[in-house]
Parts: C-alpha cells; structure tokens; sequence
C-alpha cells in the first residue's frame, strides 16, 4: 500500500476544470502540494490558473508529467470511469473525492485497483495530507494542522478536522492524516492505513475515528490483537445517539443489528488495548493524557 | 430508497421468482370484492414503508367479510406505528390481498454488501419468520453469510451449500438455484441495496415461495435508475426531508429538542451524541453538505424550525469551502422568515472567516451564545436542560 505521500508526489487532479477541483487544485498547490497537470476530457492544451497544463486523458498527463497520484472530483456518474482510467495508466494512488457513487459501481472497481496493485482511497473521503512534508491531497483546510507525530485516520471529513484542530490547539502535531471515507465499499481500509501507521517510524501515537454501521471497526480491533499492537491509540466511535435504521449521511453509517452498534465497536476496541475517548470533545485531552503517561 | 411489499413483489414476479396470488387495494369495496373471488381465507397485509407489521395486527388472516371490514375500518387512511418506527406514524393507503399459502418451512434470505469483503453478501437462515436480528443473538449458527464474487456471480457450489444448510431436500436445488440467480440479477441491475425476504416458504405443492418481499435500493444509483425512481411513495416519507435533500442537505428527523445544523455527516454524529452527552435529545440530524450557498443555508435553518419540538438550535461549522460570514447571513435570512418567537441560539463556527460570522451573528436580534468548541458546546446545553 503507497499510502505515504510527500513532498515528491507529483499529482495530477482528475476534474480540474470543473469549480471544486479547480478551487481544491490551487489549494493543495499552496499548501506545498506538487500539482503537475490536469485531466478534463475536450478541454486538453488550456492552461488552467496560467500555469497548470490541462490534458485530455490521464495517459497524456502521465506521459508528459511522470505524474504517480491522481486526485479526482469529476461527478458521481463519471467517477468510476476516471478511476478506472487512471488505474490503467499506471498511476499509483488514486484519491476519490467524489460523493454518491454507486455502491455495485465501487464493488468492481475495489476488485481492478487490488489486481492492478494500486492504492485507491475514497470515494466520499476528505482525501490525505502530510504535514511533516507539506502535501495535501484533498478537500482538508490546511492551515488547522501542524507537523508532529500522531497519526489520524477517520471515515468523516469534518471530524478528521475536529480532531486534528484540537491536537493542534493543544500543540500536537500529526504526522500523516487519512480519511477514507463514509461509503459502504471504499479502497483503503482502517486495517491499511493502521498497518502503515504501526511501521511508520514517524508515527507514534494513533487517533482512530470510527463510527456506527457495518463491522469494519471490529475487524480492526481484531487485526490489532492478532498483531500485539503496542502503539498507542486512542479511539472514538461517534453515533451512540443515532437511530436504528436510518441513513445519518454517510451510506456505510446504517447500523445493522448488534455489530453496526457504538457499544460492540467501542467494546471490541477496547478489547483490542485502545484508549476509548468518551466525548467527541475530548480528542486531544486523551491523546495528550497518553503522551504524558 | 424503500418501496412497498407489493411494488417488491411485482418487481419479483419480473424475475420470475414465485409470489402468492394477491391484489393490491386502496379501499374497502375492493377488498371486499377480491375476498368474494378468492374464497373463505386470505392474508390482509397493510403496505407502509414499515417492519414489524404482524406484531402490531397489520398482518392478518381473515375468514369473514366482517373481519375484512374491520381491519379495513381500522387501518386504510390511518397512521400505523410499530415497534420499529421510532414514534413516526405511516399512513396506511393500501392494502395488500393475498391467497392463503401453506407452509412446510420458513426460511430467510437476503442480500446486501458488506464493506468489510467489498461483495455483495448472501445471507441465509432456516429460522424464517422471525426477525433475523433476535436469530442472530439467540442462534448464530443457523445464520449462514457467503460472500458473491462481482466476476462469477453465485456459484453452483455455493447454491449447494445454502439448499443443505437450508435443510431443503436435494429435489429443491434448481428450484433453488434460480431463485438465487435472479435475486441477484434483480439486486445488480436495478441498484438495490437489500433484498430481504422472511419468510420464504416451501408449500405443500413443492414450490419455493416468496411470502413476503423487501426492497431497498442504493440512493446514489437513482440517477441511472428511472424505474425505480418511479416507485417511490412520497406519502411514506418526511416532507421536510424530502424538501431538503432536493438541496443536497442530509436532514432526518427525530424526537428530541435540540436542533443542529452542522456541515459533515461526521461531525453532524459527534454533535448529536454532544447533546445526549449533556442529557437533552437532538431533534435532527442534519448534514448542509459541500458547497453550501446562503440560501441552501437558510433552507437548513428553516427545516429546522419547521419542527415544533425543537427549543434550542446548535449550529456546529468548520467552515472550508462553505464560508462561515455566508452562512451567518443565511441563517438570519431564515430566522427574519421565521413568524414565531425564535428559539434561543448555540453557535460554534471555525475556519474560512468564523470571526466575522460570529460578528454578524452577535449584532443580531436573536439571543445566541457562543462556542468555541465541543466541551463549551456541552456545558451550555447543560444549562438548558
């Protein structure tokens, strides 16, 4: 899994052209973000912003930018078409922003980026940023994060953010943070992004963020026993509050039976050695509690 | 997106998969005239985007026309409420008459993706008829979950594998095998996200049969699904919610009194367990979503407001592309609107240009404290209990 982004990573952004890959293109760029080309299909030769070459297919980018990431923002119903195609021409990771792709759509496309050995993360995810590096690839705001030593991986946008904003206002920086995103079917899983943390040198200390719905808690806290994780890692789980069967925004987020409940994961977690944050407020207050220990 | 049993069924016989003669009606005189063909007894089932049915007497065998008068007196043009709706009542337009089936076994199937092996999941259980959620805490070992490979579809192995586990006799398996082929041509091509059928019961004749029907599809899939889209019965959903997602604003409601406005689905989960945290109940949840504008911001605030419960209206913003000055002047553009006393006011806004939407907001008329994060949040709410 090339989950590690950095100061090398050339990105090209699928949808460039378009308002939110455009407004997120140049963002990224000033946050440190090598973003060498653009991909928008007809509107090949433009240069977007004066100074991004736009092209009409992912291979010519590559081509011409020895490009290795694709960030991609291109609508829902084109969304797997622009995964597929960058999996095709050799790119190594592909981040999907895009919400509301189909869910029988992201079951064959998992199956293509596995055969192809390609890191695919998303869709409906906030994307990556490595502020030791200064590399955000993704919808983040970049200025709530501080270079440090704990790594974030959540299946929400904006609690990533609230987490990483409460570190940072207490003086903890991160180390690499990944969101992967809220859909029933997406590429990167928790268990990925924890094995990379584990062996990164850079990492430390974890935050893991879940939420109600499906079992992918639950089989991250047994993959953490089946390795005797000792890192530590703090971890909250939100939805408690949330009713049976209903949608709360992210698709995966339905709780089904006993397994989708806050109290199996949190149970399950703990079981596993993780620290439970109990409130959504106390993020950083027990990540520091860990840090002083 | 739900539909009914009936629509489930129709969308069944399709697929050739067998059903138990029935009609769908919409009032007393028509029933009364299918039970006159059908003879003697047939099944009432009330059709409302609800489980639980039978429990609460929306299921029922009826042997007289007296009987049939009586549930159609008690149910058609009524609420219906069961243990599953949360204190939301449906209401009840149609009624579904069926010919009585015999049964000599109930059992369960569904299918439904797992993120956790990225496949669609079937799922199977000889104990039919009950809820397959009390199965699977009191008798895990009868619940059998075998994942379907996207590239071959259900195998012959694995059809096998469930008639035995089924305890079907051998003779059942074709019958069986293409029920599980069409399920899953049924579930890939119209975007379903659950098919779920408890009971399917083997009659006295042999046959494998469908007795009830569940289906719900994948909402992203709507727009390449105009059928579907056509099955849908805005009378069995939230006007509200319905208003609001038109918008792209990710709104349910529920029955507490703390409103929320918040922009991530994320962030909108720790927010609501914020307030159960502080001992009040959130009245909604509510997701703005990217690329919210002012007036899709006042539209939030005025979904909000729509409901009578609500005393108190939280708003947690981390804004980013959404700009927090914007959303301030969306949020009185609504309450300006808003021909009742407004409630009072908890505001937590970060990130792109927070300060000058607190000042906006702060200048106002309304009576609104402000948060500078979650624990804040909390100790205010405290107040208000």
């Amino acid at each position: 899994m090339a989950l590690r982004i950095d100061s090398n990573t050339k990105v090209i952004v699928q949808g460039i052209t378009g308002k939110e890959g455009g407004f997120h293109a140049l963002k990224c760029e000033e946050y440190g973000t090598q973003i060498v080309a653009g991909v928008t299909p007809g509107k090949g030769g433009q240069l977007f912003n004066n100074s991004i070459p736009v092209f009409n297919s992912v291979y010519e980018a590559k081509d011409k930018t020895d490009a290795d990431t694709s960030l991609i923002f291109v609508p829902a119903p084109f969304a797997p078409d622009a995964i597929l195609e960058s999996i095709d021409s050799g790119i190594e990771t592909v981040i999907c922003i895009t919400e509301g792709v189909p869910v029988n759509e992201m079951i064959k496309i998992y199956k293509v980026a596995k055969d192809h050995g390609v890191t695919l993360i998303g869709p409906n995810c906030p994307g990556v940023i490595n502020p030791l590096e200064k590399c955000k690839i993704g919808i983040m705001p970049g200025d709530i994060f501080m270079p440090g030593n704990v790594g974030v991986v959540s299946r929400s946008g904006t609690l990533t953010y609230e987490a990483v904003d409460q570190l940072s206002k207490r003086g903890i920086g991160q180390s690499l943070c990944i969101g992967i995103g809220g859909d029933p079917v997406v590429g990167t899983s928790f268990i990925d992004v924890l094995d990379y943390f584990i062996s990164d040198d850079l990492t430390e200390y974890i935050v893991f963020i879940g939420e109600i719905g499906g079992i992918k808690e639950q089989e991250a806290a047994e993959f953490l026993k089946s390795i005797n994780n000792t890192k530590p890692i703090a971890a909250l789980i939100v939805g408690a509050s949330a009713p049976k069967g209903k949608r709360m925004g992210h698709a995966g987020a339905v709780i089904s039976g006993e397994y989708g409940k806050a109290e199996s994961k949190i149970n399950s977690l703990k079981d596993a050695g993780c620290h439970i944050i109990p409130h959504p407020g106390k993020i950083a207050e027990i990540v520091e509690k860990i840090i002083n220990f | 997106m739900k539909i009914h049993e009936y629509q489930a069924k129709e969308l069944f016989k399709d697929y050739e998969i067998k059903i138990p003669e029935g009609y769908i009606c919409k009032n007393k005189d028509e029933i009364l005239k299918i039970y006159k063909t059908l003879n003697d007894e047939v099944v009432l089932k009330v059709q409302v985007h609800a489980g639980g049915r039978g429990k609460v007497g929306g299921v029922k065998l009826v042997k007289s026309e007296q009987e049939v008068i009586e549930f159609a007196d008690r149910f058609l043009g009524k609420g219906f409420q069961t243990a599953q709706t949360e204190n939301e009542e449906f209401i009840v337009n149609k009624i579904l008459v069926e010919k009585v089936s015999q049964i000599n076994s109930e059992s369960y199937i569904a299918l439904l993706v797992d993120g956790s092996n990225q496949s669609v999941n079937i799922i199977v259980s000889p104990e039919g008829g009950m809820d397959i959620e009390e199965v699977a805490s009191q008798y895990p070992e009868s619940i059998l979950t075998l994942p379907i490979n996207i590239i071959t579809g259900p195998t012959d192995f694995q059809i096998r594998k469930i008639n035995s586990f089924l305890r079907y006799e051998q003779i059942y398996y074709v019958q069986l095998r293409k029920i599980i082929r069409n399920l899953y041509k049924l579930y890939l091509n119209k975007d379903c996200s659950l098919i779920e059928i408890n009971p399917l019961i083997q009659n006295n004749s042999g046959e494998i049969i469908a007795l009830d029907a569940k289906i719900t599809f994948d909402e992203d899939a709507l727009f390449r699904q105009n059928s579907v889209q056509g099955l849908r019965d805005l009378s069995q959903e939230n006007l509200v919610e319905i208003q609001t997602a038109k918008l792209g604003i990710k709104y349910i409601q529920l029955q507490g009194t703390v409103g929320c406005i918040v922009n991530g689905a994320g962030l909108a989960m720790a927010t609501m367990d914020v307030i159960n945290g502080s001992g009040l109940k959130p009245a909604n949840f509510l997701d703005i979503g990217g690329g919210a504008d002012e007036h899709k911001v006042s539209e939030a605030m005025s979904a909000v407001l729509s409901d009578q419960n609500v005393e108190v209206v939280l708003i947690n913003l981390f804004g980013g592309i959404l700009r927090c000055d914007v959303a301030a002047r969306g949020f009185l553009v609504a309450l300006d609107k808003y021909n009742k006393k407004a409630p009072e006011l908890i505001i937590r806004m970060l990130g792109t240009n927070s300060d000058e939407g607190k000042k906006i907001l702060s200048k106002s008329r309304y009576n609104i404290s402000f948060a500078e994060n979650l624990n804040e949040i909390s100790e205010i709410l405290i107040t208000k209990r």
